[in-house]
């Protein structure tokens, strides 16, 4: 902490720099914070201050068709999608560690471009490129969108944590007697797992908030939670989002602290010391 | 050049090259038999070549052209995991996530051997090495000598044909480097396991091997046994690379049989074992320190000189005597503690002397 020997200044900033991070993170979670009481409020309109108390939005959201149908649709598209975007995206990043060949950045940047072009233009790529294969409206068309998505977060975890790997111990393995398929189940995997980890994360919570390429490919029976949201802001502002809102805060911080808890155990797995 | 193995061979190079590039040769031509149950070392200096024949010889590096046999069976075509050849490397290589005695059960599991007999095997390479104690221990608690001997039960543990060492002391302590040298040795008489070790360590691979194969530029230099290697080097590479070496250069006035005489750069004229000099051409001696006389020791010599003293340098056992003689300032000599004669002091001239089949004349080797 602040040494005996500091000056006023250093004492100054000492505090200033600690008052100034607090406000940062405010500044990051407020919003969280404005809508969470807001769910809890009686009244019919998405206003404070709040006069009474209630759960009348839980029962609503849960009960009203609507809702459930799009809470179960995001529960069948983002698993669909981060199975997908982690598979194939492991893959690409351990066959482009393994070995040095010309087009390797070129190879790189293409798996990563779905997250620096701006989604609308993958929304509206996808839905001319779909439309006349029929895909449009269909959950395939969205969960495969929504796996292109989440495969740049992947191959970058996953390549990061490859960046580290000890490439004798593939060969160690090999010497012993095991085979590819064998070295990478029992060897690379569980050593890699935390980036894989850490990715599938990722990919998870970008297709489970994601609003612009469900708007353009999904019809209503592919509504998931955010479109859903979104479209319930424009017509019927109902305190119903707020208890959206909610319960998926709710989720996703349940979500991080256990990958974060099996990321971690993983981790100590890679690295064990005395 | 594509027959097979003699007898007692195990290894066989066949004229294999190898190139990264497909221009420059890092292994430029080899062909070597490894004996059945022999330990032998590959030494030379980095980029020789030596870890590039080791990789070849296990797989991990293809060899651009020519033949590599192991036991009757032509390796080319054979992926690392079918070769049944055991490795240490030089970082271990242990995997971080298991445990010591999972890391050795791994290759046993790949074989499908009944649990107990993985079991007995696992305790049975962990006393071998004399770490029963830490079979259920991480990797990462374990210390960098203990990692190493893991890491040598781990390749022995599936009884393979041959184990490749590639340099496996070079990340511990000079202390605990002698010590694991005399260990791997004695496992290797014990058990009579085939053993190529690589190593550029020169009193490394004098210690632990039956044979030394010297390599530079991609090309093994002599192969031999340690004590052939030092006492009658076949070139000026091998005698300047094992061991230490006085180099006398000269031209070569006549020959006969075994011996020669050689002109020295003063004019001096001395007599040499011949070994690859020839007549009429420039030579490079070469003597050993500890095979030079000095003062009233060098009187029964058969050939003497006289050199100045330049300096003494005591450690303890022996005293290393540095003088100029004739064109070399270097000249190193080293005295048992119990020869030396305290009167000696620098800028003195004192007789040196030799027998003449202590000096070696060589073709000389400026490449």
């Amino acid at each position: 902490m602040l040494p005996a020997y500091a000056s006023l200044p250093e004492k100054a900033w000492f505090w200033l720099f600690r008052i100034f991070n607090v406000l940062v993170l405010l500044f990051l979670v407020s919003p969280l914070f404005a809508i969470v009481p807001l769910s809890f409020s009686a009244d019919s309109f998405l206003v404070y201050p709040i006069r009474a108390f209630s759960l009348r939005w839980y029962e609503a959201f849960l009960t009203d068709g609507e809702w459930t149908r799009a809470l179960m649709n995001s529960f069948i598209v983002a698993p669909a999608a981060t199975l997908i975007a982690t598979v194939l995206g492991t893959l690409a990043s351990v066959g482009l560690a393994s070995r040095e060949f010309p087009a390797k950045s070129l190879l790189m940047g293409i798996l990563v471009s779905p997250m620096v072009v701006p989604v609308v233009i993958v929304g509206v790529g996808a839905y001319l490129f779909f439309a006349p294969l029929g895909l449009t409206g269909s959950y395939l068309g969205l969960v495969l969108v929504h796996a292109a998505l989440g495969v740049p977060f992947v191959v970058i975890t996953v390549s990061a944590t490859l960046a580290g790997f000890n490439t004798n111990l593939i060969r160690a393995s090999a010497s012993m007697g095991a085979g590819p398929l064998t070295t990478f189940m029992k060897v690379v995997m569980p050593l890699v797992a935390p980036g894989i980890i850490s990715g599938a994360l990722f990919a998870f919570a970008t297709s489970f908030d994601e609003v612009v390429v469900t708007l353009f490919l999904a019809a209503p029976e592919q509504m998931t939670l955010p479109r859903q949201m979104f479209g319930g802001i424009k017509e019927n502002i109902s305190p119903a989002i707020a208890a959206a809102a909610t319960i998926l805060i709710l989720f996703s911080v349940a979500l991080l602290l256990t990958l974060e808890w099996l990321r971690g155990r993983a981790e100590r797995m890679r690295t064990r010391k005395a | 050049m594509s027959e097979t193995q003699s007898g007692d061979a195990l290894v066989s190079f066949r004229g294999v090259q190898k190139s990264y590039d497909g221009e420059s040769l890092i292994v430029k031509h080899l062909d070597l038999d490894i004996r059945r149950g022999e330990f032998l070392t590959l030494l030379g200096p980095s980029g020789s070549g030596k870890t590039t024949c080791l990789m070849m010889l296990a797989g991990f590096e293809t060899p651009s052209h020519g033949e590599i046999w192991l036991d009757g069976k032509l390796l080319n075509r054979v992926p690392p995991h079918k070769r049944d050849i055991g490795m240490v490397f030089q970082n271990y290589a242990l995997f971080p996530h298991m445990t010591v005695g999972e890391n050795l059960a791994y290759p046993l599991k790949l074989r499908k051997l009944s649990a107990g007999e993985i079991a007995e095997r696992v305790k049975k390479a962990l006393g071998m090495v004399r770490l029963d104690a830490l079979a259920h221990r991480y990797p990462g608690q374990l210390s960098g000598g203990q990692q190493q001997r893991v890491a040598l039960a781990r390749a022995l543990v599936f009884e393979p044909k041959l184990v490749l060492m590639d340099e496996p002391l070079g990340a511990l302590d000079k202390q605990l480097r002698e010590h694991m040298q005399l260990e791997i040795k004695h496992i290797h008489e014990r058990l009579g396991v085939t053993v190529v070790y690589v190593t550029h360590d020169q009193s490394e691979a004098l210690t632990m091997s039956d044979r030394v194969a010297v390599f530079k530029d991609g090309i093994i230099q002599q192969i031999d046994t340690p004590n052939a290697l030092y006492e009658a080097p076949s070139n000026a590479f091998v005698a300047s690379f094992i061991g230490e070496n006085n180099r006398l250069d000269g031209e070569v006035v006549s020959v006969d049989g075994e011996q020669c005489s050689v002109r020295l750069g003063d004019g001096s004229l001395v007599r040499a074992q011949r070994a690859g000099a020839e007549a009429a051409r420039p030579t490079a001696m070469s003597i050993r320190p500890e095979r030079v006389r000095l003062g009233a020791l060098a009187a029964p010599c058969e050939t003497r000189l006289s050199a100045r003293l330049i300096e003494q340098i005591y450690l303890g056992d022996h005293v290393r005597l540095r003088l100029a003689l004739g064109p070399t300032q270097g000249f190193m000599v080293k005295v048992p503690i119990s020869d030396v004669d305290t009167a000696w002091q620098a800028g003195q001239t004192l007789d040196v002397g030799w027998m003449v089949k202590d000096l070696r004349a060589l073709a000389p080797q400026d490449a």
